[in-house]
């Protein structure tokens, strides 16, 4: 066997081991929907009435609401990382002549997964909750290849996060601004409503663009340049995230 | 099988490990023992690849550790001091995702998994969660773990640390079933009684350096341990005692006296005859031959055992 193969291999089994995981520890899958749903009632139903995004609101914040579901689904896996780190496991993983980056890997791609499976039922309880997409095929396709390509991204920096953070409370501590970070960005309310300085953050983080591509994609609204930052940007995660992350596991 | 020489590693600017020359023959058992903090764990991360030394060169099984740790990582096994097994994971599973890992042929997976499991008394528990185990089941399955792919060495970090005596001792059986096959045991420990029984060798380590090697007759005869402990009535008796006999000690609380002994018999008849001759009563007398808790003693200034806690 080649060397690709064998990572091909040893990762398959990690993402066996990863999935494994999450079906025998359902509750971290509950929690990451839980806390993005509850946002998303409130949202509409508490606070919403007050709000005028133009059209409905649900249309509106569905993909803010998508945005948050991800950061949460990726913060479970600095935890699960951390643990591992915890447990001793990651060392005999090292100790093995087996693919350095399996490991790692297999934890990305299930974390990935785990949040592609989560978006996909957020936007089932989004539907049921009156939002009505005007996206056709090629826009559902766009979503997906966004949502797809931020997972990964994102995933890459926790498993990162994970493997620096020196107790499993800091590694779920370092994920705080994945799932901060949609709030200060255009998932609730438009950036002009904002003052100046708040908006200039606003529109210059990482999520604003993403959400923007995901309006746009899901109902319509102008895109712009907006994918081109979103592109930017994940590249940026995932290779700043792959890159620490390899440097960490290696150390 | 291991051959290392001025091996060093410090932390940030505290030296762990300050030269360190090893040479393990192939099949026994090498003990290394030292109170915590000498740097034992460090010597074993360095070792087993987790770990780059500051300087040194190690080979092992033929393999230099640094220019190819792959081809070490091939020929090693790790049993670390806590467990590293998968929690959420059957023992069944863990050690198939080992045989996965280590790439098996796959018709001799499902064999090799389950006489594992049969070795190590696990067939029970095989479809059972890991963290259902008892720390003694996790220590079995840990080593299962590592034996999975057939190492020539083995690396036991502390491998009964926290197990209860019996499965101390059915620890100690496996890790002499595994010499007697011709792996090569690398084992640390804080328990000299457990150096004791196994290793063909052993070093002690303290502060980083090694203070003393060899076996365990041959460091236990390096220290004059052996001692007689009379313990008296009375201090008029502890204080007649003491004009006929030579001792290396008084205990005035305890009303013990410790005299010197070289385990003779003779030596020993003679020393009651010279109390009944001056009508010296004991309550009570043992006799206490060098074990290596005294090596330690002497070596490094500290008990071992006290250093368990």
């Amino acid at each position: 066997m080649t060397s690709l193969s064998h990572a091909v291999n040893d990762s398959a089994l990690m993402l066996g081991r990863n999935l494994r995981h999450t079906l025998r520890n359902p509750s971290t899958l509950f929690g990451s929907l839980l806390v993005p749903i509850i946002l998303i009632l409130v949202f509409v139903y508490i606070l919403g009435g007050a709000f005028t995004a133009g059209g409905e609101y649900v249309d509106y914040i569905a993909p803010g609401g998508l945005v948050l579901t991800m950061g949460y689904g990726v913060a479970s896996t600095a935890i699960a990382v951390a643990n591992d780190m915890a447990d001793g496991i990651i060392a005999r993983f090292r100790t093995m002549a087996i693919s350095r980056a399996a490991v790692l890997t297999g934890h990305v791609v299930g974390s990935s997964l785990r949040t592609v499976v989560c978006v996909a039922l957020v936007i089932g309880v989004l539907l049921i909750m009156g939002f009505r997409p005007s996206a056709g095929f090629a826009e559902w396709l766009g979503v997906a290849g966004v949502v797809v390509m931020m997972a990964l991204a994102t995933s890459w920096l926790t498993v990162a996060f994970g493997l620096a953070a020196k107790t499993v409370e800091g590694a779920s501590f370092a994920t705080f601004p994945l799932v901060f970070l949609p709030f200060i960005s255009s998932a609730f309310a438009p950036t002009n409503t904002m003052p100046a300085a708040v908006r200039w953050f606003t529109d210059n983080q990482p999520f604003t663009p993403v959400i923007e591509t995901l309006r746009g994609l899901l109902i319509g609204t102008p895109i712009g340049d907006s994918w081109i930052w979103a592109v930017i940007w994940c590249a940026l995660m995932a290779f700043g995230g792959y890159f620490w992350a390899r440097a960490l596991f290696n150390r | 099988m291991i051959a290392a020489t001025g091996l060093r590693k410090s932390f940030g600017g505290n030296v762990v490990l300050d030269g360190i020359d090893l040479d393990i023959a192939e099949g026994s058992i090498f003990s290394m023992l030292g109170p915590n903090g000498a740097g034992k764990t460090t010597t074993v991360r360095i070792l087993s690849t987790l770990v780059r030394p500051d300087a040194g060169q190690v080979s092992i099984a033929g393999h230099d550790l640094i220019t190819q740790p792959h081809a070490v990582r091939a020929v090693i096994g790790v049993t670390g001091q806590f467990s590293a097994v998968d929690n959420l994971l059957t023992g069944e599973e863990n050690l198939a995702l080992m045989a996965g890992l280590l790439r098996l042929d796959r018709r001799h997976r499902r064999t090799r998994v389950a006489r594992l499991l049969d070795q190590f008394e696990l067939t029970e528990a095989a479809g059972k969660p890991v963290s259902t185990y008892s720390g003694g089941m996790r220590r079995r399955l840990d080593l299962a773990m590592t034996l999975v792919g057939r190492p020539r060495v083995i690396f036991l970090d502390e491998p009964t640390t926290g197990l209860d005596p019996r499965s101390r001792r059915a620890m100690w059986d496996r890790i002499r079933d595994l010499a007697a096959a011709g792996i090569t045991i690398f084992l640390t420990t804080q328990y000299l009684e457990e150096a004791d029984r196994l290793a063909d060798r052993i070093v002690v380590l303290d502060h980083g350096s090694i203070v003393a090697q060899g076996t365990a007759e041959e460091l236990k005869r390096r220290v004059p341990g052996g001692h007689i402990r009379l313990q008296f009535g009375d201090i008029a008796g502890l204080a007649a005692a003491e004009q006929v006999l030579e001792t290396t000690g008084r205990d005035d609380d305890t009303l013990a006296l410790q005299v010197p002994y070289d385990g003779d018999v003779r030596s020993l008849r003679a020393l009651l005859d010279r109390l009944g001759t001056a009508a010296v009563e004991i309550e009570s007398l043992s006799v206490h031959t060098p074990d290596l808790d005294d090596v330690f003693l002497a070596l490094t200034g500290r008990s071992a055992t006290l250093e368990v806690s």
